[in-house]
C-alpha cells in the first residue's frame, strides 16, 4: 500500500553496497519471469506491506483456517483407503475382538486404516482432532467477534459468512463422524433419522430418501462421503475465499491505543514479520495437533464395534458440536407429542429444532439488530472492550449460558456418574438453567461491565491507589494516587457511548409502532451508561490534585 | 442496484461529496480526551546487544535443525517400529513414535520462525490508512452509469414481455433439478414398510445375536433377553428388519404387571416382550433394571415402567413401547402371537393414518 | 417361617454327627463286604461334607454378627434388606468379595468399597449362605481364566452389557443415582457371579440365556481391555465424545490460546 507509512530502519541499507549473490540473482529472475506472465507483482505491491495488528485474540481465525488445512491434508491421505460402502463384509484384519465378524466396507476399511497401515491410525487421529478443534476455533472466535464488537459496520457481512462456516464446519463434522459407520455414530444417524421423521408432513419421505429406503438402509455412508469430501469442502472453501477477500478490503479491527484511530491500522507488516508469525503458527497449529493425535486416543471406533441396530453404548453422544442439539432433545419435558386429526405432531422433536434453529438465526443477525438499536451509520474500526458495550456483553453472556446449557444436558448422564447425582435431577436442574440461567448471566454480566466501567473512569481520573498514607501538614491524611501516562490514560478513556433514542415524530406527525419498540430496547440498552472521561473532567480532576 | 437518480444516462459523471453517515444515538463530545500519539519505541535486547542478536539468531537455528532431527525420527520410526499383525501394542508405539517425530518437526519449525519474527525482525509498528469501504464518487458515479446504460441498451425494465417471462423461465427451471431426487429411495411408499415388522403369528423368538430359539423356561425372574425374530439373518435386509423388530424379553411377578383390558393374553406368566426401538427418535431402549422394572434409554434419558405396560414416567418420549404379543408353542418355545398391533419406533407424521 | 428355618439346621445337624457316622459305616462295610476301595471313597466324601459343613458353621456365626440385623436372623429378610434365602453362594462371593456387603450407607445403590472380611470368611459366608437353599454356585475356575473367544465375548458384552456399562466398560448411568459400575480390572469371578445372579437392579442372565462358556468369553474380552491399552494412546476413560470435546476445548485449546499470547506478547 502507497500510504504504509515506513518509519525510518536502520537495517538492510548495507547489504545493498555488494552485488546480488547467485541466489539473489536466481530469485529476481524467477520474479520476473512470473510478473512478465501474471502481472504479479502488483498484487505484491497491493499485499506485501499491509499492516496487521497484533493481538492474541486476532489469532483465533487463523487456529481455524489452519486446522481446516490439516483437515485437507489428512483426509486426503484417510480417502485413499477409506471404502465409503456399506457392502457387508467379514472383518479379517488385526483387531481379535472384532475378527470375523460381518460388518460394512466402511468400518472395515477404517479398521484397517487403524491397524493395519502405519501411520493410518496417526492420520486418523489428527483428522479427528483437527476438526475438533477446527469447530472450538471457530467458537471462540466468534465469541471474539461479537463480544468486542467488531461486527458492526462495515463488517456485518463478513460476521454471516462466518456464521456460514460456522454451520458448514458443524456440517462437515457430522457427515465425517458418521463415515465409519461404527455403533456410536450408527445410532446418532438413528437419532437423525428420528428427528427428521419427527417433521410434519414432510418427515417421513426426506428421511426414506435420505437413506435410499428404509433406516438403515445400504446408501447413507455413500451419500454423507459425497457431501464430506466433495460438497461441503467446496462450500467451505469458497467461503472462506469470500471470508477472506472481505478481510482485505475491510482491514482488521484494533482495539484502543495510543496512536490508533479509527482511520489508521497499526501492526506490522504481512512481509516479513506477519508472514513469519503466521507462518510459524501454522506449523505450530499442526504440531499441537500431530502431538495430541500421537498420544490421545479419538474414536475408538474398535471399541464401539460395527453398525447394528440392536446394541448401545452408555454414554452415547455426538462431539462436542453437536451437543447443544443432542442436549436440547434431551431436555423437553415428558407428553410433548399430540395427535391433530389423523396426524401426529411430535413437539419434542420440533421444538427443540425450532429452538435450535432460532438461537442460530439470532447469532446470524445479531449485528443488524444492533445497527438498528443504534442508528449508528458509521464504519467501526476500533474492537470494543466488552466492559465498554454493557448491554451487548451481557446479550453474549446469556447467549453462552443458553449455549452451555444445552451443551451441558447432552452430557447429563455423565454429569450424573462423575458427581454421584441422580441423572433426573441433572436434567430438571439444566431445565431451570436453561431458562434462568440467561437471566441471571445477563443481569451479573451487565453489572460487572458497569462496575469495570466505573473503576476505569476513577482510574482514568485519580490513578492507580498506591497503597501509600501521607499525612498533609494540616493533619490530614491522604492516600498517594500514582498518575497514568497519557498513553495508559487512552485506553481506558477511549469509547464509544449510545444514549437512548428519543421517539419523535416523522414528518407526518406520526410515532410508528416500530419507532416505539426502538426506543424501548434502546432504554433497555442504554439508560445505564457510564460516560468515557472528557478533558473538561481530567482538567479539574487534575487541579483537584494540585 | 443503483441509484438511477443520481446519473442519467450517458451524462458526464456527476461529482458529489460522499454523505456523512449518522452517528445514531451515539454520544459525540466536543471536548474528548485527545489521542496523545504513539508511544516511543521500546528497544529488546536483541536491537541494544549485539551479542543478544547472535544468540537468538543461533536459537533460531537450532529449532530448524531440531526439525530435521524429528523429520528423521519420524521416517525412522515408520520403518523400525512397523506395525505387527495383532498386536496392539505395536500398533500403539507405530502411531505414537511416528507422531511424536512428525510433531517435533512442525513445532520446530513454527517455533523458530516465530522466534525469528519476534526477537530479530523489525520490531517497530507501522501505520496504514483506512479509507472508505464505499467507492468513491466518482468510482459510484460510473458504476451507476454502467447499470443505467446497460438497463437502456438492453430495455430490460422497458421490455416488461421478456424480462417478465424470462424470471418466470428462471424460477421454474431448476423443478427438474428436484424432481430427479425422488429415485433416492424406492418407490414403495414408506408408511406401509414403517407400520409392519416381520414378527408374526408362530415366529419363534430367538437370541442376539445367535439366533438361539427361548423357551418360556429359559426366562427365569430378573432375567433380561435380548431378542430377535427367528430367521432374520436369512431376510434379505436384515439390519432393516432388525431396526424395527428388536425386542426385549422380561420375566416379572405375574402380580406385579398392570395389564390394561385386551391385553391380558399378551404375557405369559409374567414373561413381557417390548419393542426396543425408543419412541423418542429410535435408540435401542435397552437398559433394564431388574428391581424398579424401568427402563432407560441411554441418549435422551426416556424412561419407561414396564409393570404399566412401558408407559413413559421421565424424558423426552411420550408414547410406551409397544408391546408385542407373545405365547408359547408347542415345544415350550416362546412364540409371537401377531406383529406388533402399532407402528414400532420414532413417531412420525402418518403413525396413525391409513 | 419356623419350619423354614429348621430344616437347613437338621441337615447340618445331620452333618455334625457324620464322624460317628462314618466310623460306624466304615466299620460295618470292612465287616460286612471288606471291600476296601468302597469304604476309601465313602471316607472321602464324607471328609468333604465335613470341611463344607465346619466352614458353614463359620459363615453362620459370621452371618449372624455382621448381616442378621438386616438380612434377618435367618436370612428371611426384613423391609432393610432382601431375603438371602436362595441366593446362592455366588451372590454372596460378589456382593461380599467386592466389599458392596455390608452396605455402610444407604444410598441409590451398595458400592464396592473395600473388603471387609478374609477371603476365609467371604467363602464362610457363601457355604452357609448356599445351604439355605439351592442357587448360583461359585463359578468353576475353568469359566474365569480370561481365555476365550474375544471376538464372540466383545459382541455378546456390546449387545448384552454396553447399554449399561459402556462399549469400553467404563460403566454409566442408571435411574435415580444409580449406576452401571466401571469394569476395568474387576475379578472375573465377581464378573461371572454378577452376571449369574443379578445383583441390584442388573437383570440376571442365566446360563440359558448366556452360556457358561459365552461369558467366559465374555470375561476374555473385559480381560482383553484390561491388557492392551488403548493404541491410540491416552484412552481418556473410554467415555467418548464427551471426555474427547472437553480435552479438545481445555488442552488442544487451551495450549494454542497460551501460543496466542506468546506470538503476539511483544518480545523484549
Amino acid at each position: 500500500m502507497t500510504d504504509t507509512m515506513e518509519r525510518p530502519s536502520t537495517t538492510g541499507a548495507t547489504q545493498a553496497q555488494e552485488g546480488p549473490g547467485r541466489g539473489m540473482r536466481f530469485t529476481n529472475w524467477a520474479a520476473n519471469w512470473v510478473d512478465e506472465r501474471t502481472s504479479m507483482s502488483g498484487l505484491v505491491k497491493e499485499l506485501g506491506r499491509k499492516i496487521f495488528p497484533d493481538h492474541w485474540s486476532f489469532m483465533l481465525g487463523e487456529v481455524a483456517l489452519y486446522s481446516f488445512i490439516v483437515i485437507l491434508l489428512s483426509g486426503t491421505f484417510l480417502t485413499f483407503f477409506f471404502q465409503a460402502s456399506m457392502a457387508p463384509v467379514e472383518y479379517e484384519g488385526s483387531y481379535a475382538p472384532l475378527k470375523g465378524l460381518e460388518m460394512s466396507s466402511a468400518m472395515a476399511s477404517t479398521l484397517d486404516i487403524s491397524f493395519d497401515i502405519r501411520g493410518g491410525l496417526l492420520m486418523r487421529q489428527i483428522h479427528h482432532w483437527a476438526a475438533l478443534l477446527f469447530v472450538a476455533s471457530i467458537g471462540l472466535h466468534m465469541l471474539r467477534i461479537f463480544f468486542t464488537g467488531a461486527f458492526r459496520k462495515p463488517r456485518e457481512l463478513n460476521w454471516v459468512v462466518g456464521f456460514v462456516l460456522f454451520v458448514l464446519a458443524m456440517g462437515e463434522g457430522f457427515t465425517g463422524y458418521s463415515l465409519p459407520d461404527d455403533l456410536l455414530s450408527g445410532n446418532g444417524l438413528r437419532i437423525i433419522d428420528g428427528m427428521i421423521k419427527g417433521v410434519p408432513v414432510v418427515g417421513t419421505w426426506i428421511s426414506y430418501l435420505l437413506f435410499g429406503g428404509e433406516f438403515p438402509g445400504e446408501a447413507i455412508v455413500g451419500r454423507l462421503y459425497t457431501l464430506h469430501i466433495l460438497l461441503l469442502p467446496a462450500l467451505v472453501v469458497a467461503a472462506i475465499g469470500v471470508h477472506m477477500v472481505l478481510l482485505i478490503v475491510n482491514k482488521h479491527t484494533q482495539f484502543a491505543g495510543p496512536g490508533r484511530t479509527n482511520d489508521n491500522v497499526v501492526g506490522v507488516p504481512i512481509m516479513p514479520v506477519f508472514a513469519a508469525k503466521a507462518g510459524g503458527f501454522f506449523f505450530i497449529i499442526f504440531g499441537v495437533i500431530a502431538l495430541v493425535a500421537s498420544t490421545v486416543t479419538i474414536n475408538p471406533i474398535w471399541n464401539y464395534g460395527p453398525y447394528d441396530p440392536s446394541p448401545i453404548s452408555a454414554g452415547t453422544q455426538p462431539d462436542w458440536y453437536i451437543g447443544f442439539a443432542d442436549g436440547a432433545l434431551r431436555l423437553v419435558p415428558p407428553g410433548w407429542e399430540f395427535q391433530l386429526g389423523p396426524y401426529t405432531v411430535s413437539m419434542n422433536i420440533l421444538i427443540p429444532i425450532l429452538v435450535l434453529v432460532l438461537f442460530l438465526l439470532v447469532v446470524a443477525l445479531y449485528p443488524f439488530f444492533e445497527a438498528w438499536i443504534t442508528g449508528d451509520k458509521r464504519e467501526h474500526h476500533i474492537a470494543d472492550r466488552p466492559r465498554n458495550a454493557p448491554m451487548r456483553t451481557a446479550i453474549g453472556a446469556a447467549g453462552v449460558t443458553f449455549y452451555a446449557a444445552l451443551w451441558a444436558a447432552a452430557s447429563s448422564d455423565l454429569i450424573a456418574t462423575h458427581f454421584r447425582l441422580a441423572v433426573e435431577g441433572v436434567t430438571h436442574a439444566i431445565q431451570a438453567l436453561l431458562i434462568f440461567g440467561p437471566i441471571i448471566a445477563g443481569v451479573v454480566t451487565h453489572r460487572v461491565c458497569i462496575a469495570l466501567q466505573k473503576k476505569d473512569r476513577e482510574i482514568a481520573l485519580h490513578g492507580y491507589e498506591s497503597g501509600r498514607i501521607v499525612r498533609l501538614p494540616g493533619g490530614e491524611y491522604i492516600e498517594v494516587h500514582e498518575p497514568l501516562s497519557d498513553f495508559e490514560r487512552w485506553k481506558l478513556v477511549s469509547f464509544e457511548e449510545y444514549q437512548p433514542l428519543m421517539v419523535r415524530p416523522d414528518a407526518r406527525g406520526r410515532i410508528t409502532a416500530g419507532q416505539r419498540l426502538r426506543a424501548s430496547i434502546s432504554r433497555f440498552f442504554f439508560e445505564d451508561r457510564i460516560s468515557p472521561v472528557t478533558q473538561t473532567e481530567l482538567e479539574a480532576a487534575h487541579s483537584d490534585h494540585h | 442496484m443503483a441509484d438511477q437518480g443520481s446519473a442519467a444516462p450517458g451524462t458526464a459523471v456527476e461529482k458529489r461529496e460522499a454523505p456523512i453517515p449518522s452517528a445514531g444515538t451515539a454520544v459525540v463530545r466536543s471536548d474528548r480526551v485527545e489521542n496523545p500519539g504513539f508511544p516511543p519505541y521500546r528497544p529488546r535486547v536483541s536491537d541494544l546487544d549485539p551479542k543478544k542478536e547472535r544468540q537468538n539468531e543461533r536459537r533460531v537455528a537450532w529449532f530448524f535443525w531440531a526439525s530435521i532431527i524429528g523429520t528423521v525420527f519420524a521416517i525412522t520410526a515408520y520403518i523400525a517400529f512397523p506395525i505387527v499383525e495383532g498386536d496392539m501394542a505395536s500398533v500403539r508405539l507405530n502411531n505414537g513414535l511416528l507422531g511424536l517425530g512428525i510433531a517435533l518437526a512442525l513445532l520446530s519449525i513454527g517455533l523458530g520462525a516465530v522466534h525469528w519474527s519476534k526477537a530479530l525482525m523489525d520490531g517497530h509498528d507501522l501505520v496504514e490508512q483506512r479509507h472508505p469501504t464505499r467507492g468513491s464518487e466518482e468510482t459510484r458515479a460510473r458504476a451507476a452509469e454502467i447499470f443505467t446504460l446497460g438497463n437502456k441498451e438492453s430495455g430490460f425494465t422497458r421490455r416488461k414481455l421478456i424480462r417478465n417471462s424470462l424470471i418466470g423461465a428462471l424460477a421454474v427451471m431448476p423443478l427438474p433439478a428436484i424432481v430427479i431426487f425422488r429415485d433416492l429411495a424406492p418407490a414403495a411408499d414408506p408408511n406401509a414398510l414403517l407400520k409392519h415388522t416381520m414378527w408374526e403369528k408362530g415366529m419363534r423368538l430367538t437370541k442376539d445375536p445367535n439366533g438361539v430359539p427361548i423357551k418360556a423356561s429359559d426366562v427365569t425372574l430378573g432375567s433380561v433377553f435380548q431378542v430377535i425374530p427367528e430367521g432374520l439373518y436369512d431376510t434379505e435386509h436384515p439390519l432393516e428388519e432388525k431396526a424395527k423388530a428388536a425386542v426385549l424379553l422380561m420375566r416379572l411377578k405375574p402380580e406385579d404387571l398392570h395389564v390394561s383390558p385386551g391385553r391380558e393374553s399378551w404375557n405369559y406368566d409374567g414373561i413381557v416382550a417390548y419393542s426396543k426401538i425408543c419412541t423418542h427418535v429410535g435408540c435401542p431402549v435397552a437398559l433394564y433394571e431388574q428391581q424398579t422394572h424401568h427402563l432407560l434409554c441411554p441418549c435422551h434419558q426416556s424412561q419407561f415402567d414396564i409393570t404399566h405396560e412401558a408407559e413413559v414416567i421421565f424424558g423426552p418420549a411420550k408414547r410406551p413401547l409397544p408391546q408385542l404379543p407373545i405365547s408359547v408353542d408347542a415345544e415350550g418355545y416362546l412364540v409371537a402371537q401377531s406383529d406388533f398391533h402399532e407402528p414400532v419406533g420414532p413417531s412420525f407424521w402418518e403413525r396413525v393414518h391409513d | 417361617m419356623r419350619t423354614e428355618s429348621t430344616s437347613p439346621r437338621r441337615s447340618r445337624g445331620r452333618g455334625r454327627r457324620s464322624p460317628l457316622a462314618s466310623a460306624a459305616l466304615l466299620l460295618v462295610g470292612l465287616l460286612a463286604t471288606g471291600g476296601v476301595y468302597a469304604a476309601f471313597t465313602t471316607a472321602a466324601t464324607a471328609e468333604t461334607t465335613q470341611r463344607i459343613d465346619a466352614l458353614a458353621d463359620e459363615g453362620e456365626k459370621l452371618f449372624l454378627a455382621n448381616c442378621a440385623s438386616c438380612h434377618g436372623l435367618q436370612a428371611e429378610g426384613t423391609d432393610a434388606a432382601p431375603t438371602l434365602i436362595g441366593v446362592g453362594a455366588a451372590a454372596v462371593d460378589f456382593q461380599v468379595g467386592t466389599g458392596r456387603m455390608p452396605m455402610a450407607a444407604t444410598g441409590p445403590q451398595a458400592e464396592a468399597k473395600p473388603v471387609q472380611f478374609t477371603d476365609e470368611q467371604v467363602k464362610a459366608l457363601a457355604a452357609y449362605v448356599a445351604t439355605l437353599a439351592p442357587g448360583p454356585a461359585i463359578p468353576d475356575e475353568k469359566y474365569l481364566t480370561g481365555e476365550g473367544d474375544v471376538a464372540v465375548g466383545a459382541e455378546l458384552f456390546r449387545t448384552n452389557c454396553a447399554m449399561c456399562h459402556n462399549v469400553a466398560g467404563a460403566g454409566g448411568a442408571l435411574t435415580e443415582g444409580k449406576f452401571a459400575p466401571d469394569l476395568h480390572n474387576v475379578d472375573p469371578a465377581h464378573i461371572y457371579e454378577a452376571m449369574v445372579t443379578g445383583p441390584q437392579n442388573m437383570p440376571v442372565f442365566n446360563d440359558l440365556n448366556i452360556t457358561p462358556e459365552d461369558k467366559a468369553n465374555i470375561i476374555a474380552y473385559l480381560t482383553y481391555l484390561d491388557n492392551n491399552s488403548s493404541p491410540g494412546g491416552l484412552d481418556l476413560g473410554g467415555l467418548g465424545p464427551v471426555s474427547e470435546g472437553l480435552f479438545a476445548w481445555i488442552f488442544v485449546l487451551g495450549a494454542v490460546v497460551a501460543v496466542t499470547v506468546w506470538l503476539t506478547a511483544k518480545s523484549n
